[in-house]
């Protein structure tokens, strides 16, 4: 009775809370002017736990904590992507936080716990982890949303986000409880051996009708989508890049644990409901972004729109699909870190640079990231070479697959629809005159690592195997 | 554990005694007018929860209830609500405007939830077996503590990092220094030496021509 409930699959876990006090204390002890200690421990954690994760690695499907915990190679691709992602976060943010004197320890301790909240669902066995998981994440960005406490807008996103995401997990919840109910079980290997024997599902869609409420609040998909472009645009741009990023694998795995894990006897239903929820998200996320004239707004509805296509893959329910979903997943997060990045870099003190008209002439300021720019937007447009062009098409294909080609069909005509936003962004920053003629200000870190982002856009494009692979790994 | 049917038992009078009143105090809370009349309402559905958790031989979690809940949160939060001014008369502008709306979309989903609920059955059998009594020496204190302990180490781990998290949280967005906030700082009084108060101007005399 008393051995370590295979402690060690969870080791990148119990590092990461550990080293969440460590950091928690020394910050305690700091000035101001040593705050970067605290940002260097932080980026140091992430490099500690993606050791941990590969030291140790799991070739198969591991659980831990009875049942409650879940190692599998698909968790450990997911997690190295998100400390990635959650560094470059950090990095992106360091020098508007310093402009603004939001360079605090709680700003870096908040997105420690949102990560440790992505890994508890990635690695979720039992659907009260995955709670405990989504609300990890959630509290911290709340919290993250409302970081600067001057600034009203952001305190009104952060209220919106929090009385709508209370009522989501809310719903969640009540999903939870009554699949509970008829299953007579939370564990999710058992719920899906559980539900096969059910006769009449009329109860099970009852709960599933909550349940993807929930993800797709998470997700931000229309119906859901409301939260989505007031707070991408209220909050802090870092913590906007942020949310962007990380917290879009969580909802991927949210995703995929609980419809294509424990809920995948009820693939017909749910299929259905996604396939509603996508081409919602696409249109209504692609149409209304051409109206934006805020950069923030603009990339909050393209957000939905893209949400959009990873439901696709996911609702294909098959093993490609779900494949093509994390690919979808992976590109879109190294595009959107990019695309707020950009915004991160031109922003100086009293400039936000959040506008689509601040990018005007940005080709005469700086032709090499007006460069970099231009391949985030084409990319994210999906034109080829770049990589969200492959991930496109990885998610149509898997669609087609199934037979669904109306569906293919009208992802495709979205996609042309988006490109027109995304090329204006393009057209102002070659074909317009600067407005005015302060030169970016930006630290040389930021720069370097903004110029990899964009190059890794254009290099994943060419050699899309490196990244299909790698997801061929996690989803055998 | 209500035995439905044949006959009422002592258990089972007092748990529809005591779901009346939860049920009825729940309205309550959602319904009264005055926050201090809410907060007190919740405060009796608590207390009815925690005999229904006695009924059901669940002495521990009722207990915690009591103690946790009614003695600790709900007394914070009534300080909260006492030291709020909060306007009423503010708070339901715009009720009258959207109550409509709202009344029609909760019926809408009472009437879609009510026909799944009744009409289909849920596709389960509900049990209207009475669960035996527990055996004599059975503490329900141990059975949760093992279980909380073993099988649900790391949920409870999770939920305990959740509520550091929300000091964090609450820590990091209430503690800031305000501009134009008025305060006294003794060290800096204590510490002021003549010259930071009078300066002396060396002046060229001047007379009167």
């Amino acid at each position: 009775m008393f051995d370590n409930f295979g402690m060690q699959a969870a080791a990148a876990e119990i590092f990461l809370i550990a080293t969440i006090c460590v950091v928690l204390l020394v910050d305690v002890f700091l000035s101001d002017s040593k705050r970067w200690i605290t940002y260097a421990l932080s980026l140091l954690t992430l490099a500690g736990c993606a050791w941990m994760t590969l030291s140790y690695g799991v070739n198969e499907r591991v659980s831990a904590f009875s049942g409650m915990y879940v190692a599998d190679p698909m968790g450990d691709v997911l997690k190295l992507f998100s400390y990635a992602t959650v560094a470059v976060s950090f990095i992106y943010a360091r020098d508007y936080l310093q402009r603004r004197a939001l360079f605090k320890g709680e700003y870096f301790v908040l997105g420690l716990v949102a990560l440790l909240g992505i890994m508890v669902m990635i690695s979720a066995g039992n659907l009260l982890t995955v709670y405990l998981g989504v609300e990890l994440l959630s509290l911290s960005l709340y919290a993250m949303v409302a970081f600067d406490r001057e600034s009203t807008v952001a305190a009104e996103s952060a209220m919106k986000y929090f009385v709508l995401g209370a009522i989501a997990s809310g719903m969640l919840l009540y999903g939870f409880s009554i699949m509970y109910g008829i299953a007579g079980t939370l564990q999710l290997d058992e719920l899906a051996v559980e539900l096969r024997s059910v006769e009449s599902p009329i109860g099970l869609v009852f709960a599933l009708v909550f349940i993807i409420a929930g993800v797709a609040f998470k997700f931000g998909a229309v119906p859901f989508h409301m939260w989505v472009p007031d707070v991408y645009h209220g909050a802090p741009t870092p913590v906007t890049l942020f949310i962007g990023a990380a917290p879009k694998i969580s909802s991927f795995v949210l995703a995929v644990r609980v419809l294509a894990e424990g809920l995948d006897s009820l693939v017909a239903n749910w299929q259905d409901m996604l396939i509603v929820i996508s081409v919602l998200s696409m249109a209504i996320g692609n149409i209304v972004a051409i109206a934006q004239t805020n950069l923030k707004r603009m990339l909050a509805y393209s957000t939905v729109s893209h949400v959009g296509f990873i439901l696709l893959g996911i609702l294909a329910g098959t093993n490609d699909g779900y494949r093509a979903a994390m690919y979808y997943t992976f590109a879109y997060v190294i595009m959107s870190v990019g695309s707020f990045g950009m915004i991160l870099l031109l922003a100086r003190e009293g400039f936000e640079a959040d506008r689509i008209d601040d990018f005007r002439g940005l080709n005469r300021k700086s032709p090499w990231f007006a460069a970099v720019m231009l391949m985030l937007m084409f990319s994210t447009a999906g034109v080829p070479p770049f990589i969200g062009f492959w991930a496109k098409v990885e998610v149509i294909a898997a669609v087609l697959d199934v037979g669904l080609a109306w569906l293919a069909a009208l992802a495709v005509l979205f996609s042309v629809i988006g490109a027109f936003y995304y090329l204006r962004v393009v057209k102002v920053m070659y074909f317009d005159e600067p407005t005015d003629t302060v030169d970016i200000q930006a630290g040389g870190t930021l720069r370097a690592v903004l110029s990899l982002n964009g190059l890794a856009v254009l290099v994943l494009g060419i050699v899309p195997s490196v990244l299909i692979d790698l997801c061929v790994r996690a989803l055998p | 554990m209500p035995g439905i049917g044949k006959r009422m038992t002592l258990t089972s009078i007092l748990f529809y005694a005591f779901s009346a009143v939860l049920v009825v105090a729940a309205l309550g809370v959602i319904t009264a007018r005055n926050p201090v009349h809410a907060a007190l309402f919740l405060v009796l559905a608590f207390v009815n929860s925690a005999v229904l958790w006695l009924l059901m031989e669940a002495e521990f979690l009722a207990i915690v209830l009591v103690l946790v809940y009614v003695g600790a949160v709900m007394v914070l939060f009534l300080f909260v609500v006492m030291m709020l001014d909060i306007n009423v008369a503010q708070m339901r502008e715009g009720f009258t405007r959207y109550a409509p709306l709202g009344i029609i979309v909760a019926l809408l989903v009472v009437i879609e939830i009510a026909s799944v609920v009744w009409v289909k059955r849920l596709g389960v059998d509900t049990t209207t077996a009475v669960p035996a009594a527990a055996p004599e020496g059975y503490s329900n204190t141990q059975a949760l503590g093992e279980l909380l302990y073993t099988h649900y180490l790391y949920p409870f781990e999770l939920a305990a990092m959740l509520l550091l998290l929300a000091i964090i949280a609450a820590i990091s967005l209430t503690m800031r220094k305000r501009r134009g906030f008025k305060q006294q700082d003794v060290a800096a009084q204590v510490a002021v030496r003549p010259q930071d108060r009078i300066r002396i101007v060396k002046m060229a005399p001047e007379k009167d021509a």
